[in-house]
C-alpha cells in the first residue's frame, strides 16, 4: 500500500498513469453529460410548481456541489503538502483551484437565473447564497496568493494555510439553510433522509452530478500535466520526452 | 491554530448572529422585536382566503402567518409567479402607525419537494382521505 502510494507520488508515474486514463475518463464524461441532459431537459416531468423552470436544477445543484467538494481536495491536499511536503499534493491543489472558482461562479449564476423568475430577486444577502459568494472570494484569494510571493515554496505554503483555514466555510454554506432563516430552501438530497425530489427527476441529477465530477477530474489531470511538464521541464524524463515529441 | 479560527468564527458568527437571519418572524413583529421605523424583512405563509386584490389592480392585501401570530401586509407591485396563498413568502418593507406591514418588494420562497403534478395531484387525495393526515405546515 505504501509502496503503491509512493510510486503514485512520483510526478513521473502520475503523468504516465494521468495520461492513460484521461482519454477514458473524458468518453465516459462525455456520455454521462449527454445523457443526463437528454433526461434531464426532455425526459424528466415538469415540476408541480416550479413548471419548466426547475430544470435549471440539473446544472445549479452539480456546480454547488463540485464548488464544495473540490474545495474539500484542495484543502486535503494542502494538509498533505503542509505536512509531508509531497509536490503532487501541491500541484493538485493548484491544478484544481481555477476549476472550483469555475464551479462556484457557475452556481452563482446560475442560482442568480433561477432566482428571478421563482423567488422574485436575482440576488438576496441570504446565509446560502453570502456563504456561497465567500467561497468564491476564497478560491480567488487562494489563486492570487499563490501567485503574490516571491517563491514558489513560500506561495504554495501560504496558499495551503488559507486553504485549510477556509475549511470552516464548508460547513456554514451546508448548514446555512438549516441554522438560519434563509430564502434559499433547505436540501432535497441529504445522506439520511429519503429525497424529496421524484425519483424521475433525482435519476438525471445524479447522472449530471457523476458527469460533473468526471468533467472536474479529467480537467484537473490535464491540468496537473500542464504543471507537472513545468515543473519538470529539466528533467531527464520530460526532456527525452519532449525530443520524441511525445508530450 | 484551529482553535483560534474556531474562536473567531464563533464571535463572527455571534456578532451577526441578527444580520445573518434573513428575515423575521410574524412572531417576532407581534413581539415588537423588530427594528423601530427602519426597513426589515418577515417571511412567513401567506394565510388562507386572506388575498384581497384593490381596484387598481396591482395593491394587494395579505396576511402573514406562522401558524402562531399574524402579520397584515399591504404591496403595490408586481408579485413572483410562486406567490399564493398558503406559500412561504419574504416581504420587505416597514410597518405603518396602524401595524400594517407596508412591503416595497415580495420575493416568493419555495420548499425543497420536487415532483410532477400528477404525483402532487395523489398526494394531495391521500392527504384528503385521511382525517388526521399533517395539516402543520412547516416554515423553513
Amino acid at each position: 500500500m505504501f509502496r503503491w502510494f509512493h510510486r503514485l507520488a512520483s510526478l513521473k508515474n502520475f503523468y504516465r498513469l494521468a495520461e492513460i486514463i484521461t482519454p477514458w475518463l473524458a468518453a465516459l464524461c462525455a456520455g454521462l453529460l449527454a445523457v443526463g441532459l437528454y433526461r434531464g431537459l426532455f425526459v424528466a416531468p415538469t415540476d408541480y410548481e416550479q413548471g419548466e423552470s426547475y430544470r435549471i436544477i440539473y446544472v445549479h445543484v452539480p456546480s454547488a456541489w463540485m464548488s464544495m467538494f473540490v474545495y474539500m481536495v484542495i484543502a486535503f491536499c494542502s494538509g498533505i503538502y503542509l505536512v509531508w511536503k509531497m509536490k503532487l499534493a501541491d500541484i493538485v491543489a493548484q491544478a484544481s483551484a481555477p476549476m472550483g472558482a469555475a464551479f462556484t461562479f457557475l452556481a452563482l449564476c446560475t442560482g442568480s437565473l433561477w432566482g428571478k423568475p421563482m423567488w422574485g430577486t436575482w440576488w438576496e444577502w441570504d446565509a446560502r447564497l453570502t456563504s456561497e459568494l465567500i467561497l468564491l472570494f476564497l478560491y480567488i484569494g487562494y489563486m492570487a496568493l499563490r501567485n503574490a510571493l516571491d517563491s514558489h515554496a513560500a506561495g504554495a505554503k501560504a496558499a495551503a494555510i488559507l486553504a485549510l483555514v477556509g475549511v470552516v466555510n464548508i460547513p456554514i454554506i451546508h448548514y446555512s439553510v438549516e441554522w438560519w432563516n434563509t430564502l434559499h430552501q433547505p436540501a432535497s438530497i441529504t445522506k439520511f433522509d429519503t429525497p424529496s425530489i421524484h425519483i424521475s427527476m433525482l435519476i438525471p441529477l445524479l447522472l449530471m452530478a457523476l458527469g460533473f465530477t468526471l468533467f472536474y477530474v479529467v480537467n484537473m489531470l490535464s491540468r496537473s500535466r500542464s504543471l507537472i511538464l513545468e515543473r519538470e521541464a529539466n528533467t531527464s524524463w520530460v526532456q527525452s520526452r519532449v525530443q520524441e515529441n511525445k508530450l | 491554530m484551529v482553535a483560534v479560527v474556531g474562536l473567531a468564527v464563533g464571535l463572527f458568527l455571534n456578532v451577526f448572529k441578527n444580520n445573518i437571519q434573513l428575515f423575521y418572524t410574524p412572531t417576532e413583529v407581534a413581539d415588537g422585536l423588530v427594528p423601530d421605523g427602519a426597513e426589515f424583512k418577515v417571511g412567513g405563509l401567506v394565510a388562507a382566503n386572506s388575498v384581497v386584490r384593490e381596484g387598481d389592480g396591482l395593491t394587494v392585501q395579505f396576511v402573514l402567518t406562522d401558524n402562531a401570530k399574524t402579520v397584515p401586509v399591504r404591496y403595490t407591485g408586481i408579485l413572483p409567479d410562486l406567490f399564493r396563498e398558503g406559500q412561504g413568502t419574504v416581504s420587505v418593507g416597514k410597518l405603518d402607525s396602524d401595524g400594517v406591514f407596508v412591503a416595497s418588494k415580495v420575493l416568493a420562497k419555495h420548499d425543497e419537494n420536487y415532483m410532477p403534478p400528477e404525483v402532487a395531484d395523489a398526494l394531495e387525495q391521500a392527504k384528503q382521505k385521511a382525517p388526521y393526515g399533517s395539516e402543520t405546515v412547516i416554515m423553513q
